[in-house]
C-alpha cells in the first residue's frame, strides 16, 4: 500500500507537468502562427487549428485517465461513459458543415432582402 | 473490483453535463463559421491586471489555466490521502483546491470587468469586428488616413469609457489613432451613435462598393452572448464546485468520513466534478481563446 501511495504521488506530479507543458506550448503555437513572437512568420489557419485540437485532445485524455482515474475502472463504466461520446464526432461534422453552409449563403439573403416584396392583392370575398 | 453506485451515477452526470456543454461550443463554432467578420480572440483577450493598456495576447487566460490545473492536481492528491485514510492530508489538500477555485473565480471577475466596464461589450452589443474590405480610415478634416486591408481587427471605443466621459480622447487601441469627438454626431471621422460606439469612417477601396463611405459596424452580436454564457456556466460550475468542496471539507474535519471506512469517496466523488471542470474549460480555452 505505501509503495502504491509513493506511485500515485510521482502520478500527479507527472501528469501536471505534462499539462502545464502542453498548455505553454499551445499558447506558444498560437502566437507564433498568429505572427506575434516572431515578425512576419504566419502558419495556415488549418495548421494551427489542427495541432491546438490535437494537443487538447491528449490534455482531455491525462485529465479523464489520470486525474479521474478512467484507466483503473472497470470495462463497464468505461464504455458508458466514453461511447457516447462519439455521437459528438458527428454533431461536430454535422453543425459545422451548416455554420459554413450559412456563410455561402450570406449574400444570397442579403439580396433576397432587399429585394422590394411584391404583393398581390386579393379581393375581399363578396366585394 | 466494482464501481460503486455514488461513482457510477456521478460519472454518468458528468456525462450528461459533457453533451450540455458540448452543444453550447458546438453552436458557438457553427455560429463563428457563418460569419465573415468574426473577432480575433487574441485581438480581444488582450488585457492583464496592473498593466494598463499593454498589448499582452492570451497571457491572462494562459494563468487562469494554470490556475485550474493546479487545483486539479491538488484534488488528485486530496483523493490519494483519501485512500491512504490520511484524515489531515485530505483537508490540507482540499483547502489548496478551494483557494485555487476562488482564484479562478476572481480572474474571471476582472476578465468580465474588462469586457464590461472598459470595453463595452454586452450580450448584445459586440464592439469587437473586423472588416470585410479594404478601406482607408478618414480624419477628422476629411482627409485620407491609415489603410487597412480586409480582416484588419478592431475594437469599437465608447466616447464614456474615460473617466468624466467628456473632453476626454479615447486612447488608440488595435493601432487606431485617436477619436477626439466626445458627443454623439456625424463628424467627417466617425459616426457616434446615442450609446457613445464610436464608429470610425472609412473609404472603401475594394469590392462592389469600392469608393462609398461607410463606418465602422458592430461585430458579430452573438459574440458576447455566447462568450458570457459560456464562461458563465462554466464560472458557475466552479463556483458550485467550491461551494460542495467546502461542504464535503466540512465533512472531512467532522470525522464522519473516519467512520465509514470506504477511503473517503465522497472526497473522491467530488474530485470527479472538480476535474470535469478542469476537463471543460480545456474545451473552452481551446474554441474560445486559442482558435
Amino acid at each position: 500500500m505505501a509503495h502504491d501511495h509513493e506511485a500515485g504521488k510521482k502520478l500527479a506530479l507527472k501528469t501536471i507537468l505534462i499539462l502545464g507543458a502542453i498548455t505553454i506550448t499551445e499558447v506558444l503555437v498560437a502566437l507564433t502562427g498568429k505572427g506575434y513572437i516572431i515578425s512576419g512568420f504566419h502558419l495556415a489557419e488549418a495548421i494551427l487549428a489542427i495541432i491546438m485540437i490535437a494537443m487538447s485532445a491528449y490534455k482531455a485524455y491525462l485529465i479523464v485517465f489520470e486525474f479521474m482515474h478512467m484507466r483503473h475502472e472497470v470495462k463497464g463504466l468505461r464504455f458508458s461513459v466514453l461511447l457516447p461520446m462519439l455521437l459528438l464526432v458527428w454533431a461536430v461534422i454535422a453543425f459545422f458543415s451548416e455554420g459554413n453552409h450559412w456563410l455561402h449563403n450570406r449574400d444570397q439573403i442579403i439580396q433576397k432582402n432587399e429585394q422590394v416584396p411584391t404583393v398581390k392583392t386579393i379581393k375581399p370575398v363578396g366585394d | 473490483m466494482k464501481a460503486s453506485y455514488g461513482k457510477l451515477m456521478m460519472w454518468y452526470f458528468l456525462l450528461s453535463d459533457a453533451f450540455t456543454f458540448a452543444g453550447f461550443l458546438i453552436g458557438y463554432g457553427a455560429l463563428r463559421f457563418s460569419m465573415p467578420n468574426w473577432p480575433v480572440p487574441e485581438k480581444v483577450f488582450n488585457k492583464f491586471p496592473f498593466t494598463g493598456e499593454a498589448n499582452l495576447p492570451l497571457i491572462f487566460v494562459t494563468f487562469m489555466t494554470f490556475v485550474l490545473l493546479a487545483s486539479s492536481f491538488t484534488m488528485m492528491r486530496a483523493v490519494q490521502e483519501g485512500h491512504n485514510e490520511n484524515r489531515k492530508g485530505v483537508i490540507n489538500w482540499m483547502l489548496l483546491t478551494i483557494i485555487g477555485g476562488f482564484t479562478f473565480l476572481g480572474c474571471q471577475a476582472w476578465e468580465w470587468t474588462t469586457l464590461i466596464a472598459k470595453e463595452y461589450t454586452s450580450i448584445h452589443v459586440n464592439p469587437f469586428g473586423r472588416m470585410t474590405e479594404d478601406g482607408i480610415f478618414l480624419n477628422a478634416d476629411g482627409s485620407e488616413g491609415e489603410a487597412f486591408e480586409a480582416g484588419y481587427s478592431y475594437l469599437i471605443h465608447n466616447i464614456n469609457a474615460h473617466a468624466g466621459g467628456h473632453g476626454e480622447e479615447a486612447t488608440a487601441d488595435h493601432g487606431e489613432a485617436a477619436v477626439s469627438h466626445s458627443h454623439p454626431g456625424d463628424y467627417p471621422d466617425a459616426l457616434i451613435d446615442e450609446d457613445g460606439y464610436i464608429h470610425r469612417k472609412f473609404k472603401v477601396t475594394s469590392g462592389v462598393d469600392a469608393g462609398q463611405v461607410k463606418s465602422a459596424p458592430f461585430g458579430p452580436k452573438a459574440f458576447g452572448a455566447l462568450f458570457f454564457f459560456i464562461t458563465g456556466f462554466h464560472g458557475f460550475h466552479v463556483f458550485s464546485g467550491v461551494l460542495f468542496l467546502t461542504i464535503i471539507l466540512i465533512n472531512v474535519i467532522s470525522g464522519i468520513y473516519v467512520a465509514r471506512k470506504n477511503g473517503y469517496e465522497m472526497v473522491e466523488k467530488i474530485g470527479l466534478y472538480w476535474h470535469f471542470v478542469d476537463l471543460v474549460w480545456v474545451f473552452v480555452f481551446l474554441v474560445y481563446y486559442l482558435l
